[in-house]
């Protein structure tokens, strides 16, 4: 009996040890984020002080730096203003497209199905190169245009393949019933359907703005000018002045810039990979 | 009112294809002008001599294949492209494994423990990558300061992470890893729901230990969730540039680059789109793959 007491302790003592180190681990670079951010010049760069502790009184420096001396505010607007109009080109051009192919039934539907979600594969660091040329020929290069155009490729093959298996999910005979109530095909879509997947669209609104948030490759080719710049780039890149990282400044707006995103993607995270595992969870 | 409701069932969505139609055509056409028309852009580009500021095109043949098949700076690319993908593969495999089996039972403080272990990976990468590139400063760094502190190196004497091409090397792979062990442990979890409670408790019955039940059924059972995990994890690195280029930019003398950093080092920054195109090329027969493999296991979880 106390053997197997003493095997049962040992193990939860090893489950805890695993978990522990794989959360500090993981976690480790944002609490880096966190001290960096407000501690003093001279403590961070005294390569004798302990940089785990605050060697020096903490300070509220860098972020004023960041809020008043730099672009960043700027930088989130821009990111705000793409990602408002990403979403609703997203939603006006998904919403109806996964209908109809949720309710496409037959060969035709699981093809056109699976070529969308092919598409999703398909990355930006193969499309850049070609786009950066179509961009600067419709005139947009350097524009945050050139975003809210180019970003619906990526969000809306995901997003119709989210909302397909949400729409395949409603019943059938709930638009039947709202056809013989005298609404039209379109009408029962419009006053039924959308009605009641609010959930998802929601998922989709959610996941197209942390993907517009989270992109790099496209805002980095097709926008040169520090004041149009996204905070995905704009932080890594213009916030280092010649060969000089401003690391307490750095580091404040990738903390402040990073949690709110994560915590809304986690919320919803159960939905997104949901739709990742394909056929392959049932 | 029978026979009204037979009517509308028999002209149903799916026997509505001009709607049907309608609805799917917008979506389509702006993917394909978005999508299809930039990737033959690409093909097209890369048997001419397109450059940025110059509109007239002119075909070269395979003249950019082969210029950049001579070049040591492409070779280097390609093999840098599969280790860094085999190498964090293997590592987020071997420990989001893990992960996902502590973390499979409900405990106190799990949400909270969820919430620091997906960090990685919901953030925004090249602000978590930037974030690295403090922690391996090469002056200021914390691992540095550590193994001072134990006496491994003398001040100022341990090397610069970034600076030397197998630690740069090691870098971008650690950061890989580190973004992409919290996303496959959620779909390992996931996939972990999915296997009926029985199974593992009817052989834990039958007397079969914590090890036994592990890799005799419970890994069995996962092998096409692991394989979605493998399969998105290898595109996600593979066709990656962030972290390369914020990290290191493909330095030290080309070290740490892989074919999208190439291609943007080539195709943007060096103004020759034609060899940028051409490189970026070189990311298609695997995508074809994976997709390949993606479809034949989703095919695969539909039948059974």
């Amino acid at each position: 009996m106390a053997k197997k007491r003493l095997r049962k302790f040992s193990a939860s003592m090893l489950h805890w040890f695993v978990l522990v180190v794989f959360t500090v681990l993981l976690a480790f670079p944002f609490y880096w984020m966190v001290i960096t951010a407000f501690k003093q010049n001279l403590d961070l760069y005294t390569v004798e002080n302990n940089p785990f502790i605050f060697n020096a009184k903490p300070t509220l420096e860098h972020l004023r730096l960041l809020l008043y001396e730099t672009r960043y505010v700027r930088w989130l607007g821009n990111t705000v203003f793409v990602g408002a109009l990403v979403v609703l080109i997203t939603l006006v051009l998904a919403v109806p497209a996964a209908y109809a192919l949720a309710r496409l039934t037959g060969r035709w539907g699981q093809r056109l199905g699976i070529g969308i979600f092919l598409t999703y594969l398909v990355p930006p660091t193969l499309l850049f190169i070609p786009l950066s040329r179509v961009v600067s020929a419709l005139g947009l290069q350097d524009t945050l245009w050139s975003l809210v155009l180019v970003y619906p490729s990526f969000t809306v093959p995901f997003s119709i393949w989210l909302l397909m298996g949400f729409f395949k999910a409603i019943p059938k005979e709930l638009e039947d019933a709202a056809m013989v109530d005298g609404l039209t095909r379109f009408g029962a879509f419009v006053k039924m359907v959308i009605p009641i997947s609010v959930s998802g669209i929601l998922t989709v609104v959610i996941f197209t703005f942390t993907l517009v948030t989270q992109e790099f490759v496209y805002a980095l080719t097709f926008i040169s000018s520090e004041s149009n710049q996204m905070v995905g780039v704009g932080i890594p890149i213009f916030l280092v002045r010649g060969d000089v990282y401003f690391w307490g400044s750095l580091m404040a707006a990738c903390l402040i810039t990073s949690l709110p995103i994560a915590l809304l993607y986690n919320i919803f995270l159960d939905r997104f990979i949901a739709g990742f595992t394909v056929g392959a969870v049932k | 009112m029978a026979v009204r409701r037979a009517k509308v069932k028999s002209t149903g969505a799916a026997q509505d294809p001009a709607l049907g139609t309608a609805m799917f055509a917008p979506a389509a056409l702006y993917i394909m002008l978005l999508i299809g028309v930039p990737f033959f852009l690409a093909m097209y580009y890369a048997f001419s001599d397109a450059r940025i500021g110059n509109t007239d095109l002119h075909f070269v043949g395979l003249e950019n294949f082969r210029s950049i098949l001579q070049s040591p700076s492409f070779r280097s690319a390609v093999k840098n492209s599969i280790v860094f993908t085999l190498a964090s593969q293997i590592i987020v495999i071997i420990c989001s494994t893990i992960l996902s089996i502590v973390l499979e039972n409900k405990f106190r403080g799990r949400g909270v423990i969820r919430y620091l272990i997906l960090l990685p990976w919901v953030a925004p990468i090249a602000l978590g990558a930037i974030g690295w590139k403090w922690i391996l400063d090469s002056i200021y760094s914390v691992i540095t300061w550590v193994l001072v502190w134990l006496h491994v190196f003398k001040p100022y004497g341990a090397p610069m992470w970034l600076g030397e091409p197998h630690l740069a090397m090691a870098s971008v792979i650690l950061v890989h890893c580190w973004r992409l062990i919290p996303f496959s442990t959620v779909i390992m979890l996931a996939g972990q729901t999915a296997i009926p409670k029985e199974i593992p408790e009817a052989a834990a019955i039958d007397g079969a230990g914590f090890w036994r039940t592990l890799f005799q059924i419970k890994i069995p059972m996962m092998t096409s969730i692991i394989s979605v995990a493998v399969l998105f994890g290898t595109i996600f690195t593979f066709t990656d540039m962030t972290v390369v280029y914020i990290l290191t930019a493909g330095g030290p003398y080309d070290s740490t680059q892989t074919l999208p950093s190439l291609a943007f080092a080539t195709g943007i920054q060096g103004s020759d789109l034609a060899a940028g195109a051409a490189i970026s090329l070189f990311l298609v027969p695997v995508l074809v793959v994976i997709a390949y493999l993606m479809l034949r296991v989703a095919h695969r979880a539909e039948a059974t």
